[in-house]
């Protein structure tokens, strides 16, 4: 991994020495392995649920150089999962909530933080410097960003996911090693995979993919074992299960591949759909659409007080309706709308409702299509009518 | 014969919540085409609009992908159990 020879890398401390002590006494790692770990670097890609443990990890096992790149700012909701921030650290940005942590947990570790989004302006420019690339994003434009800007750059990708109970691992973009989109070519549409903000995840799940990403990375560095090259790790935290799945490099990987077409990083929010190729006036006329098929929290409260007779469905799933919910709504959980919607009438007007006004975009559009005409969605969601109508209620 | 076929956390409310069901075919596609007969709510997110399977949930045969084998003409054998992978995009 580390291009350096065994004479140019750097020599361990006698601190490090006794701190490192327990990898130092073990012959796979030994002190040759140590001063790669010191000589090696790793950048993670978000310091959210995957990135917290990894980098932790990574900063306590003595990995000489770690880059984080994130922009956001630690929330309450946070932290039931990422660990490297704590209750004190609420509403400052995770960068430097992320860099404290580290320095305390290991002064030798040089931290770098990026405090931008990664883009195919700069990622390039951020991944050069680095020997390893840890992806702990959450969306597939920046997974697919991540994967390209790895492949072109000949680094290794050590790649988590999550969902809810289930998680997903493996090591992208190495030489001869197939890569994320020799496993899955395109994204899914927006909207048809639920986020973990929308689905949930159970908090000790990123906990276990962080540290395997975490671990991947170290035995990249120091060159020992066998990588998770070529083999899909599922593992069902449920079942407490973990099954590996083969996966080969596709010839035909439009960036990997023989020949490939994907040569510079793209437009990857247009390659997942999420903003189609169209001209500027164009969007500009789905949004009025949709300005059209919307209610405000404060129009809903003023014609709620007015007595006007509306439905307001929450498609929410049980346990979200149990935390807070509108008065008078009634619940149908957005999987169900398909078998369940004979239950509305084509007469009443309808405001869809759910956390923050996605699902029930969804489910708004899903009627219109089967002959509802009476169908508003509710801006923002429960969390704006608190914000902005009720705020007795508590969100989540 | 039966085949298991097991389904990922985000179709399992597809499934009335089941983590395994069975499903009768000799192929992976008679096996596919049973499965969504019997859930037919799985339909929209195995097969795109022109009935092909979607490229973004992979179909693995035991430990090897269908698309490496015979695609959905990959012959089933007693004992063989199917996997429904899709993609998952998150980490924070």
């Amino acid at each position: 991994m580390s291009l350096m020879s065994d004479k140019e890398l750097p020599q361990l401390t006698n601190d490090e020495i006794k701190r490192y002590s327990r990898h130092l006494i073990m012959p796979e790692v030994g002190v040759d392995g140590q001063r790669k770990l010191k000589a090696g670097s790793v950048l993670c890609i978000g310091a959210g649920g995957l990135g917290s443990p990894a980098a932790m990890y990574l900063a306590a096992a003595g990995v000489g150089r770690i880059g984080i790149v994130d922009f956001d700012v630690v929330d309450f909701s946070n932290l039931q999962r990422q660990i490297i921030h704590g209750t004190p650290d609420v509403g400052r940005s995770k960068l430097a909530s992320a860099k404290d942590r580290i320095n305390a947990l290991n002064p030798h570790v040089d931290v770098q933080t990026f405090e931008e989004m990664l883009s195919s302006e700069n990622a390039l420019r951020l991944f050069e410097g680095y020997d390893v690339i840890l992806d702990g994003t959450d969306n597939f434009p920046t997974r697919y960003l991540v994967n390209d800007a790895c492949v072109l750059l000949g680094k290794p990708n050590t790649y988590g996911s999550i969902f809810r109970f289930e998680g997903q691992a493996s090591v992208f973009a190495t030489k001869n090693g197939p890569c994320y989109r020799c496993l899955y070519p395109e994204p899914p549409p927006p909207g048809l995979v639920p986020s973990c903000a929308e689905g949930g995840v159970l908090g000790v799940l990123p906990g276990v993919i962080g540290v395997i990403q975490a671990t991947e990375a170290i035995k990249l560095i120091t060159g020992i074992g066998e990588p998770l090259i070529g083999r899909f790790l599922i593992y069902d935290a449920l079942r407490m299960r973990f099954r590996e799945l083969k996966l080969k490099k596709d010839p035909d990987c439009p960036v990997c591949g023989t020949h490939p077409t994907v040569t510079k990083l793209i437009d990857y929010e247009e390659f997942c759909g999420m903003r189609p190729p169209a001209e500027e006036a164009a969007v500009a006329a789905v949004n009025a659409s949709r300005n059209a098929t919307e209610i405000t929290s404060l129009e809903l409260k003023k014609r709620l007080d007015r007595g006007d007779k509306l439905t307001i469905v929450d498609v929410r799933e049980p346990n979200e309706y149990q935390i807070n919910r509108l008065p008078g709504s009634i619940l149908i959980p957005l999987g169900e709308i398909p078998r369940r919607y004979a239950e509305l009438n084509k007469n009443d007007e309808l405001i869809m409702q759910c956390k923050t006004g996605a699902r029930s975009g969804r489910a708004a559009d899903f009627l219109r299509t089967v002959g509802f005409t009476k169908v508003l969605n509710l801006k923002g969601g429960i969390l704006d009518w608190i914000d902005k109508v009720d705020p007795s209620q508590p969100k989540y | 014969m039966a085949t298991k076929i097991l389904i990922p956390t985000p179709l399992r409310p597809y499934t009335d919540k089941k983590d395994a069901v069975e499903a009768d075919g000799a192929t992976v596609g008679e096996l596919l085409a049973d499965l969504t007969k019997k859930h037919s709510g799985l339909k929209a997110h195995l097969y795109n609009e022109q009935g092909k399977l979607r490229s973004f949930v992979n179909v693995y045969l035991n430990d090897e992908d269908i698309r490496y084998l015979q695609k959905e003409q990959t012959p089933v054998a007693p004992g063989d159990t199917l996997s429904i992978i899709p993609s998952v995009a998150g980490g924070v």
